[in-house]
């Protein structure tokens, strides 16, 4: 298989402001070709729209306004991991021969229809997804006998480094009390607990071998990619205190980058709400089950951004169709030593972790310099 | 007669495959295991509590039938896991279904 690098990313702040769709997307690619005027558009081969949004034909409606004229173009929904299936999409076809330069554009508004799955029935009246969260958080907490308080170091952590982040939603940070003391969504969940729907949207442009070589220096690598749907019903997940369209997604990622997860120096994990990231690094085999508070924990406790450097969806915000793509730049800046104040440790391997409807599916990513 | 038909009044069917007896959830017409079509049993059936949470005055639960069919219910008293529970009321509200236990 050839390899296939990320040479160019742009992104907007993620706000709750009231912006049209096709505004956004414009603003995020021109974002991206203003910082790399290298780029001939006219090599681009596809251009791939990651959304949730209503309105049509919005890949030829990018394409057109920032002057492209694709083979292949066309958009991609997949509830909140919309963003990583486009990347997948992407590379697929620069791995096949179909395309060697492919813009990937994702973008969201805040009121997104893709916040709720109206076809999930099962779930009766409960079916927006605080309610799942609820009772993922219950379930985990009992197994594990995590407290509301330790829980709430996630959104803590999370929200101190969206400080870092310009183009974060939220711009405050928290103590344990404030998160704990915010407001009573169930028993289970508090506001503080949770990302929030924005408007926002980011792009990368993924490229072949000789090209990412020409345009880029250094190019980041995809090395690792890992899929997996379970169902599309969150009533369907039989664990409720792990994750197992994460497991098998992400050790097919590691699998393919020939890569163990101590591997890892850094990764995006898709905290929607706080009891997701412990869930996540037990689930991708970071810590053993039960024990996810304990990392978090302790990287809280000594200012190490491994993991969510950007601030994760808790403290960035969660513009769906955004999400996996502002993940993938955060991993992209990390790995070019370009994170500014959120940099880690000049790492060497990044993972993103993607996952849609109570992680029912689950998509991972490594990339490596 | 469909699983929706009979939920809009009021009466919660399993559906089950009529070749391969597999119980089929979420309802469909066909089975996600062999194909064959399905059809509704009728009946009071007995669920078990998986998991809950509250919010204001209400209980929200996890239900599980059959070892197969897992919904999403409200409860108005305090549930216990494991707790056996039966659908006391069921329907179909702004294309939505819910599911009411006890």
């Amino acid at each position: 298989m050839s390899k296939v690098g990320i040479v160019a990313y742009g992104t907007i702040p993620f706000t709750k402001e009231d912006h049209k769709i096709e505004s956004i997307l414009h603003k995020s690619t021109n974002d991206l070709f203003q910082k790399n005027p290298n780029i001939n558009k006219k090599e681009i081969d596809a251009v791939l729209v990651s959304t949730n949004n209503n309105s049509k034909y919005l890949s030829p409606i990018l394409s057109e306004m920032v002057g492209i004229q694709p083979k292949i173009a066309h958009s991609i929904e997949s509830l909140c991991n919309s963003g990583t299936n486009s990347i997948v999409s992407a590379f697929s076809y620069i791995s096949s021969g179909l395309a060697d330069m492919v813009l990937v554009s994702g973008a969201e508004r805040y009121d997104s229809p893709g916040q709720i799955l109206e076809w999930d029935n099962s779930r009766g009246e409960f079916k927006h997804p605080i309610f799942w969260a609820s009772i993922f958080s219950k379930s985990y907490k009992q197994d594990y006998g995590i407290s509301d308080e330790r829980l709430a170091i996630v959104s803590v952590k999370n929200h101190k480094q969206a400080k870092q982040n310009p183009n974060a939603l939220s711009k405050k940070t928290y103590t344990v009390e404030e998160v704990i003391n915010s407001t009573k969504l169930t028993d289970d969940l508090r506001l503080l607990d949770c990302s929030r729907p924005c408007t926002g949207s980011a792009s990368v442009l993924l490229a072949s071998e000789d090209m990412a070589k020409k345009l880029t220096d250094p190019p980041i690598w995809i090395t690792g990619i890992g899929q997996k749907t379970t169902s599309a019903g969150f009533t369907k997940n039989t664990s409720l205190s792990s994750l197992e369209s994460t497991k098998l997604a992400g050790q097919s990622a590691l699998k393919m980058a020939n890569h163990s997860i101590s591997d890892i120096d850094v990764a995006e994990v898709h905290d929607a709400f706080s009891v997701c990231e412990p869930m996540i690094l037990e689930s991708l085999g970071f810590t053993n089950p039960g024990e996810g508070m304990n990392m978090i924990k302790n990287l809280y406790e000594t200012n190490n951004f491994k993991i969510n450097p950007r601030g994760g969806l808790i403290g960035a915000g969660h513009p769906l169709g955004a999400t996996g793509i502002s993940q993938t730049i955060e991993i992209v800046q990390q790995l070019q030593n370009s994170a500014e104040n959120r940099q880690t440790d000049n790492p060497k391997k990044g993972l993103i972790h993607n996952m849609s409807a109570a992680a029912t599916s689950s998509t991972v990513l490594v990339l490596e310099k | 007669m469909s699983f929706e038909s009979e939920l809009s009044k009021g009466q919660f069917c399993i559906p089950e495959c009529m070749t391969c007896k597999k119980i089929v959830w979420p309802p469909s017409e066909f089975c996600d295991n062999c194909n064959g079509e399905t059809s509704l049993k009728k009946g009071e059936f007995e669920g078990k509590i998986v998991e809950f949470s509250k919010q204001n005055e209400n209980y929200f639960c996890m239900v599980e039938f059959f070892d197969s069919i897992r919904l999403m219910a409200k409860m108005n008293t305090s549930p216990k896991k494991d707790q056996i529970v039966k659908i006391s009321k069921c329907g179909i509200s702004e294309g939505s279904y819910f599911f009411h236990v006890i």
